[in-house]
């Protein structure tokens, strides 16, 4: 992968870092394929501490399949992966938590019938006592989900209740203030506003921000430029499994960003082709002669 | 995630309650319990058999009923984990006699101590769970067809081998051999309570309830097997050991099938290869009509009790009823159909949003 491309992202990594091993976590044309089909390839990013990355593409266009290797759910077979300076491949998601990355997944955050206390602790459940009389420690895990809920400003009447009752962008400030909570350094977020109307959206990216403000390095995964560029501070394009640009905040607008993400020759296209199916304009006419009619 | 340590913010918490959660009464709690509507039909039949048939409350009916009880509700303990967990297993039944076959052919056989043949039978038992949930994980096959193969398998393996080792299809008797008394008053004794015999196996039973209760409570191994029910992937996603929750879950319901196997083996001296067929529908019905839902990540250890209690007293209850026993069946898949409606129902509420 010699392309114009990666040597601008290559130029990019210097600037944003000079001291590349102080980066939390980079990625250096990593890639992946399953079977024949080439998922990813040579995609290249930085995570810092205190900063939010975001990943940026549209449907197919390789996310999914890049936060799971850098989540543990997937390996990578092209490229290197190191975090805190040394090369890893993360073997599972528990490998992976232990690592200090955690992921917030948007359909698979959380268990639906089991009440909010246990979801937070779920998988790092506390205990007290020994040997076969070991119990969980329920009301300390209680105390909890409810005081981090609340330093996250979720204010929740009881957390008892199953958590499928929550909305989804609570679910979501959920799942981020457990990942915040079991000392996460890295935090990826897959589509955390995607199904979220505009106040719940606001709710979210609001806890990014907070995430970040605690020094976690946030991926923030997103189809949504105009949710990504409040809150990010370099952006990640990904297009057929491949990066297509690597930009800080200080080099991109939303418009370009926007414009990069749809493609603008292409947006222009689907602009037209709308235009032709039949405007508005053409409607209203129409109708108006209808009236006229009668 | 595993350093606790890392976590800034260990302040004082505040125990005290939510000033907008008002205190909730015991009605709202009870409505909340997977087991509710179990435990109201449990009372209705209760009430209705007590009118019916008075016989029905005297103290050495009421121990026949918890006997019948205790031999569906044994098998429901290890079977409603299972289904809380996402799964279910048709091999039950068989596997229960598999279980008796085994202690019985190996002592007789070798002319072992009986207890051998019952220690070696719990490794069988436990194997025949083992070998269930590694299938199920590899091949990502549903569990109907895993189990309802080792179903077929295991009827097959019964009576093959009882032939073959035994000559008959019973097995031999082994009621003369060493060991034998020992391992009937552990597994097939009664206990005298107030002049009343009452069976071990309800003793036997209650306990495992609680035992059962307490892990999916009380431990890890229980927020485990509601989570992987619940969203198998949600589960992993957080670090859920999924395979070895699973797997343990099959050899939880092997556990169970090897105490049920010894009772049915040590309360006479031989076994019926050919028996067991279809008692695995009593045990799901058990855990469904207690509110274990079929889908997984719901249900409760004490409402498969209550199932089995339900159907100990239909089973029993007919009988002192003098009514004619054909129509048991009948009554069964009723309250199994009313039960499941009331899951749906419990189900939906539960996971409805505001």
């Amino acid at each position: 992968m010699k392309t114009r491309k990666n040597k601008k992202t290559e130029e990019l990594l210097e600037k944003l870092e000079p001291k590349t091993s102080d980066n939390l976590l980079t990625l250096k044309g990593v890639g992946k394929h399953y079977g024949s089909i080439i998922a990813l390839r040579g995609v290249d990013m930085v995570v810092d501490p205190g900063k939010v990355t975001c990943v940026l593409g549209d449907n197919g266009a390789g996310k999914s399949t890049l936060i799971k290797i850098i989540a543990g759910l997937h390996q990578h077979d092209e490229g290197d992966f190191t975090l805190h300076g040394s090369s890893i491949k993360l073997k599972s998601p528990r490998v992976a938590l232990d690592a200090g990355i955690a992921a917030v997944y948007q359909d698979l955050a959380v268990v639906p019938l089991m009440p909010i206390w246990r979801n937070f602790f779920l998988g790092s459940e506390l205990t007290t006592g020994v040997g076969p009389f070991k119990k969980l420690d329920v009301q300390k895990m209680k105390d909890i989900t409810k005081q981090e809920l609340s330093d996250m400003g979720i204010d929740l009447r009881d957390v008892e209740q199953p958590i499928g009752q929550l909305s989804g962008g609570e679910r979501q400030c959920v799942a981020i203030a457990r990942a915040v909570y079991f000392g996460a350094k890295v935090l990826i977020l897959d589509e955390p506003t995607a199904a979220l109307g505009v106040k719940q959206s606001g709710v979210v990216l609001r806890y990014i921000l907070q995430a970040r403000d605690r020094g976690l390095g946030v991926i923030f995964i997103t189809h949504n430029p105009h949710h990504a560029y409040p809150v990010g501070d370099s952006f990640l394009l990904l297009k057929r499994g491949r990066s297509i640009g690597y930009y800080s905040k200080a080099e991109i607008t939303v418009e370009e960003l926007t414009a990069q993400m749809a493609g603008g020759a292409e947006l222009a296209e689907l602009a037209h082709e709308l235009e032709q199916l039949g405007g508005h304009a053409e409607e209203l006419a129409e109708a108006e002669a209808g009236a006229a009619a009668k | 995630m595993s350093s606790l340590t890392a976590s800034p913010s260990h302040k004082k918490t505040t125990t005290a309650q939510d000033e907008r959660v008002g205190k909730k009464s015991t009605l709202s709690i009870l409505l909340g319990r997977p087991e509710i509507g179990a435990l109201v039909g449990a009372v209705a039949l209760f009430i209705f058999f007590a009118i019916v048939a008075p016989v029905f409350l005297s103290p050495a009916s009421l121990a026949t009923v918890l006997y019948g009880a205790s031999t569906i509700g044994i098998m429901a303990v290890g079977v409603s984990l299972l289904m809380i967990g996402g799964e279910f297993d048709l091999s039950t039944g068989v596997a229960v006699i598999s279980s008796a076959l085994s202690a019985s052919l190996i002592s007789w056989y070798f002319g072992l101590n009986v207890w051998v043949g019952v220690v070696l039978a719990l490794i069988v038992s436990l194997l025949i769970g083992f070998i269930n949930g590694i299938i199920l994980i590899k091949t990502k096959l549903p569990s109907f067809i895993v189990t309802l193969a080792s179903f077929l398998m295991l009827t097959g393996l019964n009576l093959g081998l009882t032939r073959a080792i035994g000559g008959s299809v019973s097995s031999p008797s082994i009621a003369d051999m060493e060991g034998f008394q020992s391992a009937k008053a552990i597994f097939a004794s009664s206990v005298n309570i107030a002049g009343i015999d009452v069976k071990v196996t309800v003793f036997i039973w209650l306990a495992m309830v609680i035992i059962a209760s307490w892990i999916l409570l009380r431990t890890k191994i229980g927020n485990w097997i509601f989570a992987i029910g619940g969203d198998e992937k949600a589960a992993r996603a957080v670090g859920v050991p999924v395979v070895r929750t699973k797997i343990g879950l099959f050899m939880a319901v092997g556990f169970c099938g090897w105490v049920l196997g010894m009772h049915n083996l040590f309360a006479f001296d031989a076994v019926q290869s050919g028996e067991g067929i279809g008692n695995e529908f009593l045990y799901i019905i058990a855990a469904v009509i207690g509110g274990c839902l079929l889908t997984g990540g719901y249900g409760s250890a004490i409402g498969g009790a209550i199932g089995a209690f339900i159907f100990g007293m239909a089973n029993k209850g007919i009988v002192y009823a003098e009514w004619n026993p054909d129509w048991f069946k009948f009554f069964l898949g009723l309250m199994l159909l009313l039960a499941t409606v009331v899951n749906i129902v419990v189900k939906k509420r539960a996971e409805s949003s505001k």
